[in-house]
């Protein structure tokens, strides 16, 4: 109860902000953030519940993008099909992703979704309908619904899509799912001989999860009213969604938030005032620093000094 | 129509690439085949080995001279390195499976960026007498700079198959791959083994590296396209199989090579990767597995 007051107050919050005329970056920046909450959250459902580590967040992402921008160029789709279409088909990778796990466990699995970044990206390299390598420029409707602008309408959505996220991930966290993808991380054999259906825990996980890193990248093409493919398919997103659910601890839905909103806000700081390299070195440090020296993230921390 | 020569021709230049994929994959065959580090960093070492071998390079040192100048550095950074690791990861018996991969995934990352504040991000080639020129065959003509990778890249395999085979460390090392409780039994440290494999699988990076320099202009990034490569050699050989990455570096340059050819450079990217994907999906043990 407590959860949805937070999320309806959160929600109310910032469509208030969104139709004042409140400075523009705050929703530029605001955007990133709440993307960072879907993502991190959606890869801690595979990554974290399960101990299944998806490099291939990129392609997600950008398979997400890249539908939406299909969809609005073939039949001129509004956004929340957009969405859809992309959720839809990256929910579908996700299912296939997750088959390749029978085979393959640990680093191999890992390696397979590196591949599938670079698959797709040479993919919509060599289709011109999509932009190609060159990429293409889109031109943003003026205005979105009630609001002034389109941009903050996608902000809007953002929000709306990282509740959901998180709401998904709460319910999978608490529900039978998430105890059965629990001890499957920590023993698939041992899980498997008890009865839980590993095979179809791991299919479930992985398309969920897949469906929300999509349609965290639909409105991608949209914010940024241009899209080219090394870009969309870098792997910097994959790091930072990684370090994220890391920071913050894996173990617990909040985890992931937090390590999102922290690790997001100070990559805008970061790049905003020093420079965009400097941004990806923070990245890179903060992850190795909390695997060497917070594991549990900064739930561990906190459960840890409670404890005490 | 495919004519023939063409078809030849993808196969000559794919057999020179392929011994350059081997000589780059030799060093995660032996960290992540034989010790099962999940070295996702690998490549992003071999880069530094690259522009090591061009910083020397600025002192009029040639570039397979400074890699070799390169390698003890390379080799006690890599066993120190391996010691940490240890320490942090495989001592507390902390899951490798989540930890592990993201940290290497973050060493790659501070790597890029220390590379790109310290070189810029444009691209850097090296100078030797023999980059530029080419032999000519009748109709085809190779690179010496192909030949000359080729060439180092065949050495270093032939000398790393022969130490891991026939002296009594690299015995050793092998061993700690397969049952490092057993070698415990025998008196032997394990992770001072471990300790010496990967320092001699970080010290070839420094060579196969000064090789990427001289087949192509290297910047900081490139490494991620060589994850591809490198871990689909180390597969397609079958985890552990030093002898059989040659021939899988073989397959792999063949395979892109004639892709190259016939469908364009804006595919050969998806080559790796894509036959890995086939690899782990149909046949993760690879063609000499155990």
């Amino acid at each position: 109860m407590k959860f949805w007051v937070t999320c309806a107050v959160l929600l109310s919050g910032v469509v208030a902000l969104a139709v004042s005329n409140v400075n523009n970056y705050v929703f530029f920046a605001g955007f990133v953030v709440l993307q960072s909450i879907v993502l991190a959250t959606a890869w801690n459902i595979l990554g974290g519940y399960a101990g299944y580590v998806n490099f291939g967040i990129p392609a997600f992402i950008g398979a997400g993008a890249y539908t939406a921008l299909g969809m609005h160029l073939w039949i001129d789709a509004s956004l929340i099909i957009q969405i859809l279409a992309a959720s839809l088909l990256c929910g579908i990778v996700g299912f296939l992703v997750g088959a390749l796990t029978v085979r393959l466990r640990g680093i191999f699995f890992s390696i397979a979704t590196v591949a599938l970044v670079f698959i797709f990206e040479t993919i919509v390299m060599n289709t011109p309908f999509l932009g190609g390598a060159a990429g293409m420029q889109l031109s943003r409707p003026e205005t979105g619904g009630v609001f002034p602008t389109y941009l903050r309408m996608l902000v809007v959505v953002m929000l709306l899509l990282a509740i959901v996220a998180v709401a998904l991930a709460r319910y999978v966290q608490d529900s039978y799912i998430g105890k059965g993808l629990k001890a499957l991380r920590d023993s698939e054999e041992a899980a498997e001989c008890c009865g839980v259906p590993t095979l179809k825990l791991k299919l479930l996980a992985c398309s969920l999860s897949g469906a929300l890193l999509g349609a965290a990248g639909a409105p991608l093409p949209m914010y940024l009213s241009y899209i080219e493919p090394v870009s969309t398919f870098n792997l910097l997103y994959a790091v930072s969604a990684i370090a994220m659910p890391i920071i913050g601890g894996m173990s617990h839905w909040i985890g992931p938030v937090i390590g999102a909103i922290l690790l997001s806000s100070l990559q805008q700081l970061v790049t905003v005032t020093i420079s965009s390299e400097l941004n990806v070195l923070v990245v890179g440090v903060l992850l190795v620093l909390f695997v060497v020296a917070a594991p549990d993230g900064i739930v561990g921390l906190y459960k840890r000094w409670k404890s005490s | 129509m495919i004519s023939l020569d063409l078809l030849l021709e993808a196969v000559l230049f794919g057999i020179l690439l392929g011994g350059f994929y081997a000589a780059v994959s030799l060093g995660l065959s032996v960290s992540f085949g034989l010790l099962d580090v999940p070295n996702v960093a690998h490549p992003a070492v071999l880069v530094v080995g690259a522009y090591g071998a061009f910083s020397l390079g600025k002192y009029g040192i040639d570039p397979i001279v400074a890699g070799l100048l390169l390698t003890p550095l390379f080799f006690v950074a890599g066993s120190l390195f391996y010691k940490g690791y240890y320490i942090i990861f495989e001592r507390r018996g902390q899951s490798a499976a989540v930890n592990g991969l993201a940290f290497f995934f973050g060493v790659v990352f501070i790597v890029e960026v220390v590379l790109v504040l310290w070189y810029g991000v444009d691209q850097r080639s090296a100078k030797a007498p023999y980059i530029g020129g080419s032999l000519e065959l009748g109709e085809i003509r190779i690179p010496y700079r192909l030949l000359s990778a080729f060439g180092v890249a065949l050495v270093i395999s032939v000398m790393l198959s022969l130490y891991l085979s026939k002296t009594f460390l690299g015995r050793a090392i092998k061993a700690v791959g397969q049952d490092e409780e057993a070698l415990r039994l025998m008196g032997v440290d394990p992770v001072r083994v471990k300790q010496l494999a990967f320092g001699i699988a970080t010290g070839v990076n420094s060579l196969a590296g000064a090789v990427l320099l001289i087949l192509a202009p290297v910047e900081p990034t490139i490494d991620r396209i060589y994850i591809g490569r490198t871990f689909c050699v180390v597969v397609l050989a079958g985890l552990g199989s030093v002898s059989g990455t040659l021939t899988a570096g073989l397959i792999l340059g063949v395979a892109e090579s004639i892709v190259l050819m016939f469908f364009g450079a804006s595919w050969s990217p998806a080559v790796a990767f894509g036959l890995l994907l086939i690899l782990l999906g149909f046949r993760p043990q690879g063609l000499f597995g155990r």
